[in-house]
Order: C-alpha cells, then sequence, then structure tokens
C-alpha cells in the first residue's frame, strides 16, 4: 500500500475491506488512516534546548453490530496488516469472514476531498530555523519587559495530520489537518515570593500563523502578569459572585456543562440533562454554542473524524437546552443526530461525541457593568487548568485574580480554586458582556487530546465556591 | 510495510533493528547514535449494563532516534513508520534537528548502559482473550451493582491485558531488551438515594496478567468507598487535622516529584537547590525512596531510556534530602552517576518510578500514636485527591485541590460533599504530626497513612 499518498489510489482496497466486514453480517464498518508530522521546539532563556520531530502512520478499524462496536488499531498498513486487523475487530463481535459477497457493500461515494487545497500547507509552514529564531525572539522580549524573571519559555509545536476516512455507507473523506501553537512562560522570584504565569495561543490551518505572531505583545502580557501576582496574598476561602474574564474563562463553560452536553455522557448515565431538551436548564441570559467552523480557530475542522462535514450547533439558546452534541455511535445509542462531532487523537482511538469551538455567546453589557455590580467578589482574570468528575462537579485553578471591592478591582490575589456543579452554577450566570473572544486549548478525554477552543465574554456567577487559604 | 525488524508476533527483532540503523546511519556519514524502541499489543473492554459497549485491541511500535552530528551536536526524533522509508526518514529529521542542537548540555551515552541489569523476576502471563476479558468485567459489573440498592451504574469500567517490549541500542554496542505483561481493571460505581445528589467512587487493581487480578477485592473496595459517600454534608471551611490515605499521600508527593529532579533543579524550576543536598526538608521521622524494582511495582522496567539499570534509590532519609533523581546528562554536572531515571531526548527527561514512604523508628513524632483505625479525635480523612494537574504549582510549592473524603469525629464518619484542601509542600513535609506503621501498597507506590495538622480546608457549608 503506497502510504505517501491518502487518495483515490485506496479506494479499491478500502471497498474490498469494507465488503469483507460487511460479508461478515457487520452493521457498520468504517476505516481512518492516518499520517503525522509533528514538531515541537523548546527556547529557554536565549537558547534552543530542544528540537522534537516525530513521524506516524497508523489505521483505526471500528466495526458496529447492534449496539456494539469492536475496535482495532494498528501502525501496520499493508495489505496484510489491515486485513488482521479488521479480522480482529470482527472477531470481538462474534463475526468473521467465510466468503466475500459484494452485495452486501454498494461501494464508495466520490472522494469527498477537503484536502486538495491543502497539500502544500506543510511546506507553506515556517523551516525550523524559522521557528527557532522567533521563539527566541519571544524570550528575548521576555529578558527586557520583565523582572525577577528566574526561567524564560518559550514553546512552538506544529501538527500536520493526513486522514482518510470510508465507511460501509458509503462515506468516503479525506482531509489534511494543520494545528500550531504558541507558547510564552515564566517562573518569577523575589527571595521567598514566587509566581509562574504561561500564555498559549493556537490556531488551526494558518501556515503562517507562527510568523505573524506578535511575541512582543505576548511577552509583554506575560510580564504584566507576573509582576502583578509575584507579591500577591492567598486568597481568602469562602461563598461569592465572582466575574470571570472573557477567552480562557471559557474553560469553565467547557468543562462544567459542556462534558455534560456531549452525548458518550448520556450513553454512561452521567450527565444531569439527558431528559432536559427544550427545558431552561441555565440563566435567560446564556446562549451557548459549539461549532467547527470558525475561520483559523484552535478548534475549527473541514470535516469531522467520521468524514461528516463541520457545522454549527447552539447548545443552550436563552437558557434553554436545545442540542446534544452527537457522534455516529451516539447517534446509535442515544438517538441524537450526528452534528459533525465525531473526533479522536489519532488513529489509535475511536471517535467519540467532542467538543470543537465552545462558548457562551456575547451579551449586552460592558465588562465594567459586572465589575460595579459587586460589593465583595473575585475578578479572575487568568484560568489555570480544571476538570469535571464523574457526578458533575467541576473545579478550576485561577491563575490571576483580583478582590473586587464595592464595584472595583483591589489587590491581585493567588492559590483560588472555583468548585462547583453545572447543574447549579448555569442559571447563576446572570450577566454576560458584549466582548466574546475565543482561546485556544487542549482537551482529553475518552478520545484522546484534542485541539479545543474555549470562549465567552466577561460573564458574572452571582455566587461559587472560592477555595484558598 | 519491512517485516524485517518485527518478527511473526508482530514484536521488535533488536538485532535487526541494530543492523539496520548501522546502515543507514552509515548512508548519512553518521558515527554516533542510539534508539529506543517500544512495541505493545493491548487488548480491553468496556461494558454498560452487561453489554459490551466497546472491545479495543491496539498494535503499536515506536522508535526514538538520537543523532550526534560531526560537531558533537545531538538530534533527535521519532516514528511509529518502520518502513524502510520511513525509518530513513526519521534519521535524516534527527540530523537535521542536530543542526539546532544545544551546545551547552550535549547528552552522551550512560556509562552505565553496558553494566549488567538486575534481576527482573516478573513471570509473563499467557492473554485471557477479549471474550474472557467481557466475561470477568461483566460479572464485576453484575456484582458491584448487586453490593447496594443505590448503586445504580458502574459508568467508569475497564478491564485490561497487554503485552509490551522494551529495547535500547546505542552505536557503542550496548543493546538491552525486555518484556512484560500486564493488566487492569477499574470499577467507578455511581451511587445515587432519592433527593440527594450522586456520589461517586472507585477502585483499581493490576497485575501481570488478567488472571490473576484481584476482582473481588476491586468490587468490595469499590462498593464500600461508594458507599460511605452516601452520607455527605457540607464541611465548614476552616484548619483541620488530616490524615492523608496512602494513594492521597503518594499523589501530592509525585506532584510536586521536581524537589528531587535534578533536570528540574538545573532549570530553575524545582524548590530544590543544587546545594540542597543534606538539608532537612521534611520531618526527621519521614524516609522516601524510589524503588522502580520494588516487587509489587507492576510496571517495572530493568533500565531507563538511556539503558541504566534501574536501581532503589534513597531520596530522603531521615528527613535529609540525600540524592536527585538523575539522567547521564544531569549526573554529569552534578559529578554524580547516572541513577536509572532518564528518558531519551536531546533534553533529556528525568522522572521517578515507584515511591515507597516509610517511618524512621529512630525518631519520634509528636502525636506518634495517631492511627486512622482507632482515631476518636475529630478528624478530615483525606481518601485521594482530584485535579492534581491544575491545582498544584511545582515550581511555586502550593497546592489547592479538590478531595474526597470524611469528617470523622468519635468514630462517626460523614462523606464530604465538595471542598478543596490548599496548602504548600514544603510547610506540610515540616508539619507532618504522624506517620503511622503499616506501609501500604498501592498502584502507585507504598505508603503508610500521614498525619497533618492545621491545614486549610474550604468548604460550603
Amino acid at each position: 500500500m503506497d502510504t505517501s499518498t491518502f487518495d483515490d489510489k485506496w479506494k479499491p482496497h478500502l471497498e474490498l475491506l469494507l465488503a469483507k466486514g460487511c460479508s461478515s453480517g457487520a452493521d457498520f464498518v468504517e476505516i481512518f488512516l492516518e499520517k503525522t508530522d509533528h514538531i515541537s521546539i523548546l527556547a529557554e532563556q536565549n537558547i534552543i534546548t530542544n528540537v522534537s520531530p516525530s513521524f506516524g502512520i497508523g489505521a483505526g478499524i471500528r466495526v458496529f453490530k447492534g449496539f456494539r462496536d469492536g475496535f482495532v488499531s494498528t501502525n501496520n498498513l499493508t495489505e496484510s496488516g489491515l486485513n488482521d486487523a479488521l479480522e480482529q475487530a470482527l472477531a470481538m463481535l462474534g463475526l468473521n469472514v467465510s466468503a466475500l459477497d459484494r452485495s452486501k457493500f454498494q461501494g464508495l461515494n466520490s472522494l469527498r476531498d477537503f484536502g486538495n487545497a491543502k497539500r502544500n500547507w506543510l511546506s507553506d509552514c515556517p523551516k525550523t530555523k524559522e521557528a527557532t529564531q522567533k521563539l527566541l525572539s519571544g524570550t528575548s522580549s521576555l529578558e527586557v519587559l520583565g523582572k525577577h524573571l528566574q526561567v524564560r519559555r518559550g514553546s512552538y509545536s506544529r501538527s500536520w495530520q493526513d486522514v482518510i476516512v470510508a465507511g460501509s455507507d458509503g462515506t468516503f473523506a479525506h482531509d489534511i489537518r494543520l494545528h500550531q501553537s504558541t507558547g510564552l512562560n515564566v517562573l518569577a522570584a523575589d527571595g521567598e515570593h514566587r509566581t509562574s504565569i504561561g500564555r498559549r495561543y493556537g490556531s488551526s490551518d494558518t501556515p503562517d500563523d507562527l510568523i505573524n505572531w506578535d511575541e512582543k505583545n505576548s511577552a509583554q502580557e506575560v510580564c504584566d502578569s507576573a509582576s502583578s501576582m509575584l507579591y500577591a496574598d492567598y486568597v481568602d476561602a469562602g461563598q461569592m459572585p465572582v466575574v470571570l474574564a472573557n477567552r480562557f474563562g471559557g474553560v469553565i463553560f467547557h468543562e462544567a456543562c459542556g462534558h455534560l452536553l456531549e452525548t458518550t455522557q448520556i450513553e454512561r448515565g452521567t450527565t444531569p440533562f439527558s431528559e432536559m431538551i427544550g427545558k431552561q436548564i441555565a440563566h435567560p441570559s446564556v446562549t451557548a454554542i459549539d461549532e467547527g467552523i470558525t475561520p483559523g480557530a484552535f478548534g475549527s475542522i473541514s470535516m469531522d473524524d467520521e468524514g461528516m462535514e463541520s457545522k454549527k450547533t447552539v447548545l443552550i439558546e436563552k437558557g434553554i437546552l436545545k442540542c446534544f452534541l452527537s457522534d455516529r455511535a451516539g447517534e446509535l445509542r442515544t438517538g441524537h443526530i450526528r452534528t459533525g462531532s465525531g473526533r479522536r487523537q489519532s488513529y489509535a482511538f475511536a471517535a467519540a461525541s467532542r467538543m470543537r469551538n465552545t462558548y457562551i455567546d456575547a451579551g449586552t453589557n460592558k465588562p465594567e457593568d459586572l465589575i460595579l455590580s459587586i460589593e465583595d467578589g473575585l475578578y479572575c482574570k487568568s484560568m489555570g487548568g480544571g476538570s469535571v468528575g464523574p457526578t458533575g462537579q467541576f473545579n478550576f485553578s485561577v491563575e490571576e485574580g483580583y478582590i473586587i471591592k464595592n464595584g472595583k478591582l483591589t489587590k491581585p490575589v493567588k492559590g483560588a480554586t472555583l468548585i462547583g456543579e453545572a447543574k447549579e452554577v448555569m442559571p447563576r450566570i446572570s450577566m454576560c458582556a458584549d466582548d466574546l473572544d475565543l482561546a485556544a486549548g487542549f482537551c482529553g478525554s475518552i478520545s484522546g487530546s484534542v485541539n479545543v477552543t474555549v470562549g465567552q465574554p466577561h460573564i458574572k456567577v452571582d455566587s461559587i465556591t472560592v477555595g484558598g487559604r | 510495510m519491512n517485516n524485517q525488524s518485527t518478527n511473526q508476533n508482530n514484536f521488535l527483532d533488536e538485532v535487526v533493528l541494530r543492523d539496520r540503523l548501522h546502515l543507514y546511519t552509515k548512508k548519512l556519514n553518521i558515527n554516533k547514535w542510539d534508539l529506543g524502541a517500544s512495541s505493545s499489543i493491548d487488548s480491553s473492554v468496556q461494558v454498560d449494563k452487561g453489554e459490551a459497549k466497546q472491545m479495543k485491541s491496539a498494535q503499536r511500535n515506536s522508535i526514538t532516534i538520537r543523532v550526534w552530528n560531526e560537531s558533537g551536536l545531538i538530534g533527535i526524533t521519532s516514528t511509529s513508520d518502520l518502513t524502510d522509508n520511513g525509518l530513513f526518514k526519521a534519521i535524516e529529521g534527527a540530523k537535521d534537528a542536530s543542526n539546532l542542537g544545544n551546545p551547552n548540555d550535549i547528552p552522551d551515552f550512560s556509562p552505565l548502559s553496558k553494566d549488567p541489569l538486575p534481576e527482573l523476576k516478573r513471570p509473563i502471563i499467557n492473554p485471557l482473550g477479549i471474550k474472557t476479558l467481557y466475561s470477568v468485567l461483566k460479572e464485576a459489573e453484575a456484582d458491584l451493582i448487586g453490593k447496594h440498592n443505590s448503586i445504580k451504574s458502574v459508568p467508569y469500567n475497564g478491564i485490561a491485558e497487554g503485552i509490551s517490549e522494551r529495547i535500547y541500542i546505542n552505536s557503542n554496542g550496548a543493546l538491552r531488551q525486555m518484556r512484560s505483561t500486564h493488566a487492569s481493571l477499574y470499577l467507578y460505581a455511581r451511587a445515587e438515594e432519592s433527593g440527594r445528589k450522586p456520589r461517586s467512587s472507585g477502585a483499581v487493581r493490576l497485575a501481570y496478567g488478567a488472571k490473576d487480578i484481584d476482582v473481588e477485592s476491586c468490587i468490595e473496595e469499590a462498593s464500600d468507598k461508594t458507599i460511605s459517600h452516601l452520607n455527605y454534608q457540607p464541611i465548614d471551611t476552616g484548619r483541620y487535622l488530616i490524615c492523608f490515605s496512602p494513594d492521597a499521600f503518594l499523589d501530592l508527593l509525585g506532584s510536586f516529584s521536581s524537589m528531587f529532579n535534578a533536570r528540574s533543579v538545573l532549570d530553575g524550576i524545582s524548590l530544590s537547590q543544587k546545594d540542597s543536598i543534606n538539608t532537612l526538608i521534611s520531618v526527621p521521622c519521614l524516609n522516601l525512596d524510589d524503588n522502580g524494582l520494588h516487587k509489587s511495582n507492576i510496571g517495572a522496567s530493568a533500565f531507563d531510556g538511556e539503558g541504566t539499570p534501574t536501581k532503589n534509590l534513597s531520596l530522603i532519609k531521615e528527613g535529609k534530602l540525600v540524592n536527585f533523581l538523575h539522567s547521564e546528562s544531569t549526573a554529569k554536572q552534578f559529578g554524580v552517576k547516572p541513577t536509572g531515571h532518564a528518558g531519551l531526548g536531546a533534553k533529556v527527561s528525568v522522572g521517578p518510578d515507584w515511591f515507597v514512604v516509610s517511618r524512621s523508628d529512630k525518631y519520634r513524632l509528636s502525636k506518634s500514636n495517631f492511627n486512622h483505625k482507632d482515631m476518636k479525635d475529630k478528624y478530615v480523612y483525606i481518601e485521594n485527591l482530584t485535579a492534581l494537574h491544575a491545582g498544584v504549582k511545582a515550581s511555586q510549592g502550593s497546592f489547592s485541590l479538590p478531595f474526597d473524603g470524611h469528617l470523622i469525629n468519635q468514630g462517626d464518619k460523614t462523606s464530604i460533599e465538595a471542598a478543596t484542601v490548599a496548602g504548600d509542600i514544603k510547610d506540610l513535609l515540616m508539619n507532618i504530626v504522624s506517620i503511622e506503621e503499616e506501609g501500604i501498597i498501592t498502584p502507585g507506590g507504598v505508603s503508610p497513612h500521614i498525619w497533618v495538622d492545621n491545614l486549610s480546608i474550604t468548604g460550603e457549608a
């Protein structure tokens, strides 16, 4: 098999495999082929300390029979390797190929090639030397702009993925994906005072993204944060109103609510919203969207990993639950129609319903109105990571926070963690500002780590538990 | 696919691999190289109310190649494409990357990469096969649901078995190879009572083969833990006497392992300094070893990414920091020998294998009689910590972490609804008030229960 390109040449091989799968009595068979070319670069202080290229090939074969499915992944893309993988997947479901019956499979559709115009993207990306120079410009900007910086780091990763999807329903689609992300991190220290601050930026489908990155502006943002937080006190714990800044503040919606709107959570019985379509689950000021179509956004995809074209999905409209995110298995097992949300990290994972660019839509307030409405509370300017538990409890660390006193931002505070439950917090989002913005991130879940965008305008939560000291 | 590099079982053939590397590197005028390779075959099942939800199998090969160029600079590439073209492309990629190698930190072969390896007497267990895995898990799910009326489902569950192989080869004649088998079972149940919030907990078991997994005890533990959280209440925010379970204490220590990591020290992101050796960093009765060879470490490996033999290394002895974890490169800079904790890279990562926490009986703590089994005073028992990736600031020493646990008063046990524990690791290690005698073996290491006073807890009360 020629793995140098994924195109129409693969059609007869894939059709034969699919025909074998269907002949065995499978309800549906899907083959996902992947080729990757990644590079990551690390600059520390004023030197490049790591350049790590990596290449990969692989295939994931999934077979459905009734509500069950078997999935086999392999690095072996020879004819025999793919045959073995198919036979293993069939055997998991008690199926085997006794005789090839071509009438069981009607053949693949014409190739839907989302990647045709993208074939030069890899060569259009900056050369490694260019990328290292840009990163070093970032770390030297940190040196110029920052104080007490003990560690300065710049990182870059470029991920190129060439995929083809073939399904026994005729699906035959090809795509090329390009994701780049850049980050600056510092550790500032002065005596016993220490703080670490980082910012990460990401894009999809934009080969010249790194070259156009304004590293000086990013360095300024990181240094301003480090300067504020270096001498910050620990926050006092308690229940209080909070304002979450736009962009990465959206991670709360992503974790606390977005995951609960994936059909995988209905299948597990772990979402409180499974019977809530058409019902109020959030404050009327909240409209939430998941889509894969914003040009250049980190979570944008031309097609999902099941060959379905991406689209815009309104999840919540004025507080009312409208839709779940669904993949092929989700549609089969829960009845919610597919939304182009079947995603996977790589061939090694079966696709599952996952978020793309997910955000709370803009409201009509000005950001300062939200702050002004609070007597005593917390402003979360920058969020760290977080997670959601099996019963819907979530937690997030606040990287950069400020006390709100009488409608004004006062001293910086560190060590805050926001904890709560989606079902209880969603109705408490009482104000949304008009400054929607997005931020790039990675989401880890059942089908591995995928590129996503989180986002929101400034929002006010009337009351939430803030963990501190 | 050039199958010369794999044998009939799809595993890598280390001798053929070495010969191919010699051939290709010669073509590219590369005289010095090393590689790490891995190969695995895994199978797993998840079930949902008796039905096999998904059955999975995976076959993987991957290789990481390092080369040194004419100027002595190092470059690296990884690939899962083991065809002739794929391997050649990877070596070319490593050679290209070497042009941007760091002249200030050039790793070399480990001086111990040809030393004798410790003998690991670990059994190689034949797989049960995916159908048997399904039967075992289906039965376990049913048994767990049957344990209590409130347990409605086991939303997170899985059983897996696999065989894997690791290889290290260098152009100086080192050749390491080891094969191992592993199996795991996890069961996380969800319990719900009318008018109350759902509660969840679970258990994990590891073994060399699926036939050896202690399924019964996994069901018992998952059931006991889940049921113990049904009676829950919010906790008042304040400072409490805390008892960390072995799992929780090991997770916390692991999150701050940069304290023991020479790479992190050199990078300036550790709480320790190069001259911290022999300084007191905890109460004097705490010992901490990193023992990847421990008999209960299912994932034990006889050598690290650079081919250095694995060994038991004392990190904290009677409260004093006595060693750092090293790669070849960091060891050279500290003037010591590598310790067997390296990865393989242009910038080599360093990490712990398997922590063993113990009590030194040479010193006594103020509350050395504390025991979680018969403690009458009020305290908070932290069963496990969550979201460590988000709530730990390793370079600052601070943590603020959600946890599952109980408030225990005069023996009465109430689950804590939702809360976080916050503190500073350096203060915590110095404020340990009791280390229980019995070391408990967990999937991630060995530790007794550890008591710490005056830690801050935020609750929703």
